[in-house]
C-alpha cells in the first residue's frame, strides 16, 4: 500500500503520461457510465411520466362536468340519452354491466383454452409441433381489431343465428368469442413462459414419484407455475375491457342490460369511439366521454392491483 | 437371501443419440443389500438408475437395449409403469422441494397412487418423515412451503417422499453432495435401518462412503464395469482391477 502511494506521486515520466491516459480514460468512462444510468432512470421514469400525464389530460378534459355530476346515478343508471336535445341523460350503468359481461364471458371461455394451450404447447409438444404451433398462436395475435370486427359481423353473425336460433347475430356472445380469440395468444405466450420456468427436476422427480402426466401437470407444475399463469390470465383480461374496435362492431351497440347472452349489449370502450367524434369539444357529452376513460382507466387499475395483491399473497404463503 | 435378485440387467446399452454411454453391461442386485455404484462424472451411473424406473424414456435421444429385471420382470414390458415408478424410490442429487407444503410433498406419492384417507395419509407422512429424521424438526409447520426448509432438511424431505410410495428399492443418486457432514451421517444412519426393509442402490462420487454403507460396489468407469465385488475386495489391500485400487485410493480420477 504504502509502495504504490509513493509511485503515484512521483511516477517516472514514460509512466505518468499512461497514468495520466488511463485516469482521463478513467473519468470519461466514469462519465459514459453517469450517462448511461441516468437514461436508464429516465426510461423507467417516463413509465410513471407517461400514465400520470395521460390521467392528467384525461381527467382534464372530463373534471368539469364533476360539478354537474351526480355520482349515483352516473355510475348506476342505465339512461343514456346524450344526445338528446331536452332532457340529456349521462347513466353508464348499461354500459359498465355491458363491458363487464363481456369480458367476463370472454375470460370463462379464453381462460380454459389459453392455459390449455399453454400446458399442451409446453408439456406435450416438442420440436416441429410446438414451434409451428408456436408461430400460428402469435399470428393470432397480429391480426388487427378490426378485423376481427369484420369476421364478427359477417362470420360469426350468421353462423350463431343458425346455431342458436336467436334473433340477432351480434351480440355478447359474439363479442365474448372475439375478445377470447384477441386475448388467447397472449395467454398461451405467457403461460408458456411460466411453464418453461418450472424446473425439470421437478418434473423429474414426480415422474420418478409414479404420477401420470395428468397428475403432473396438476399436481407439480400448475401450483408450481401459478403466478405466472395468473398473471397470463389477467394480462388477457386487460386485453379484453381495453379492447374497443371488435366489441364496437360485433355486440350490436345497443344501451342495455343483457338477460341472456345472446342479447346485445354496448361497452364503454366502444362508446367513446363511437360518440366521441360527433360531440363538440367542451360540451356536457365530451366531458362525460372522458370520465368514461377516467373510469375505465379505474378498471384496469382496480384489475392490477387485485392481480398484485394476488400475487403477491401466494408469495407470502 | 432369497436367491432371485431383485434387479437383474443384462447386456444393457443406453446411447444419447450417436454416443453411446453405457456399453453393455451385465450385474445383479441382492434383495435387502446397500450396493454401492462408485465411478467419476459421466461414467454413466445415473443414467443406470434412469434405465431402471424408466425415465430414460423422456429424453427423446435416448436409446436402450439389453434387459432391466425388476423381481424377474422385465421393466420394458410391465404394464402400469406408475406402479414400476412407485415400487423405486429415487432421490436426486440436489433436493427437490416441490412448491407444496411439507405434507403434501410426502402425501405427493400416496395420492397419486389414489389413496384419500386423510387418517392414512397422516400417519404415512409422519412414517416417512421419521423414517428420514426430519418428523421432530418439521412437525409443528407441517403446512409451510417445502421449499422454504433448509437444503439438508429437502434433502431428507426427498428422501421421506421417496418413501412414501413403500418403494421395495430406494436408489440414492449423490445424494450428499449438497448437505453438510453431519446430517449426511444422520442420513447415513437411516439408512442402515432402511435396509432391513429394502433394496438400497447407493451412487456416489464418496468412495468413503460406500465403504461405510454398501455390502457389495461397484466401480462403473465411461460406460464399462471395472470391478464389482464385496466391499472387502473392492476396498482392501488387493482388488482385481489395478484402477479400482487406485480411483479407491484418490490415484486417479
Amino acid at each position: 500500500m504504502q509502495t504504490s502511494v509513493t509511485n503515484q506521486r512521483s511516477p517516472a515520466p514514460g509512466r505518468a503520461a499512461a497514468t495520466r491516459m488511463k485516469q482521463r480514460r478513467g473519468r470519461l468512462a466514469m462519465l459514459g457510465e453517469r450517462a448511461i444510468e441516468a437514461l436508464i432512470h429516465l426510461c423507467g421514469y417516463s413509465a410513471i411520466i407517461f400514465v400520470f400525464g395521460i390521467f392528467f389530460f384525461v381527467f382534464r378534459e372530463g373534471a368539469p362536468f364533476l360539478a354537474k355530476l351526480k355520482p349515483g346515478e352516473f355510475l348506476f343508471s342505465i339512461d343514456w340519452f346524450p344526445t338528446s336535445q331536452t332532457n340529456a341523460k349521462y347513466g353508464v350503468g348499461a354500459l359498465i354491466v355491458g363491458t363487464l359481461s363481456v369480458t367476463g364471458l370472454a375470460m370463462v371461455i379464453a381462460v380454459p383454452f389459453g392455459l390449455g394451450a399453454a400446458v399442451f404447447v409446453s408439456e406435450f409438444c416438442t420440436g416441429k409441433t410446438k414451434e409451428t404451433l408456436k408461430v400460428v398462436i402469435e399470428l393470432l395475435a397480429a391480426i388487427p381489431s378490426v378485423v376481427w370486427g369484420f369476421i364478427g359481423l359477417t362470420v360469426m353473425a350468421p353462423i350463431i343465428i343458425k346455431t342458436f336460433h336467436v334473433p340477432i347475430g351480434v351480440n355478447m356472445f359474439n363479442g365474448a368469442l372475439l375478445l377470447a380469440l384477441m386475448s388467447v395468444p397472449i395467454m398461451v405466450s405467457i403461460g408458456e413462459d411460466a411453464l418453461k420456468a418450472v424446473p425439470d427436476s421437478f418434473r423429474e422427480a414426480g415422474i420418478a414419484m409414479g404420477a401420470t402426466r395428468w397428475q403432473l401437470i396438476w399436481r407439480v407444475l400448475l401450483p408450481a407455475a401459478k403466478n405466472g399463469l395468473l398473471a397470463a390470465a389477467l394480462l388477457g383480461v386487460a386485453r379484453a375491457i381495453g379492447e374497443t374496435m371488435a366489441v364496437l362492431m360485433a355486440t350490436g351497440h345497443s344501451v342495455r342490460i343483457p338477460h341472456s347472452i345472446f342479447d346485445p349489449v354496448r361497452t364503454l370502450t366502444a362508446t367513446i369511439a363511437a360518440e366521441l367524434g360527433e360531440t363538440s369539444k367542451g360540451s356536457d357529452h365530451y366531458q362525460v366521454l372522458f370520465l368514461i376513460g377516467i373510469l375505465l382507466f379505474s378498471i384496469t387499475f382496480v384489475v392490477n392491483l387485485t392481480a398484485d395483491l394476488i400475487v403477491k399473497g401466494i408469495k407470502q404463503k | 437371501m432369497s436367491s432371485q435378485p431383485k434387479i437383474e440387467i443384462q447386456d444393457l446399452r443406453l446411447s444419447y443419440g450417436v454416443r453411446e454411454v453405457i456399453h453393455g453391461i451385465s450385474f445383479a442386485i441382492r434383495e435387502h443389500e446397500i450396493f454401492g455404484i462408485i465411478g467419476p462424472a459421466q461414467s454413466g451411473k445415473t443414467s443406470l438408475l434412469r434405465c431402471i424406473n424408466r425415465t430414460i424414456e423422456f429424453n427423446p435421444a435416448a436409446t436402450v437395449s439389453g434387459t432391466v429385471e425388476v423381481d424377474g420382470e422385465n421393466v420394458q414390458k410391465v404394464k402400469n409403469v406408475y406402479e414400476l415408478r412407485r415400487k423405486i424410490g429415487m432421490v436426486a442429487p440436489l433436493p427437490v422441494g416441490l412448491p407444496l407444503s411439507i405434507y403434501d410433498n410426502v402425501a405427493f406419492a400416496p395420492r397419486c397412487a389414489g389413496m384419500k384417507s386423510r387418517s392414512d395419509l397422516d400417519g404415512l407422512v409422519e412414517k416417512c418423515l421419521r423414517q428420514a429424521a426430519l418428523w421432530d424438526e418439521v412437525k409443528d409447520r407441517l403446512d409451510s412451503l417445502g421449499t422454504k426448509l433448509s437444503g439438508g432438511q429437502q434433502q431428507r424431505l426427498t428422501i421421506a417422499r421417496a418413501l412414501s410410495h413403500q418403494p421395495e428399492i430406494l436408489c440414492l443418486d449423490e445424494f450428499s453432495i449438497a448437505i453438510d457432514p453431519v446430517t449426511t451421517m444422520r442420513i447415513e444412519d437411516v439408512l442402515k435401518e432402511l435396509r432391513k426393509e429394502m433394496t438400497i442402490i447407493l451412487v456416489t462420487n464418496l468412495t468413503q462412503q460406500a465403504r461405510r454403507l454398501a455390502d457389495r460396489t461397484m466401480f462403473l468407469w465411461n460406460g464399462d464395469i471395472i470391478e464389482l465385488d464385496t466391499n472387502d475386495v473392492i476396498f482392501g489391500e488387493h482388488p482385481k482391477d489395478q484402477r479400482t485400487a487406485d480411483y479407491v485410493l484418490g490415484i486417479f480420477g
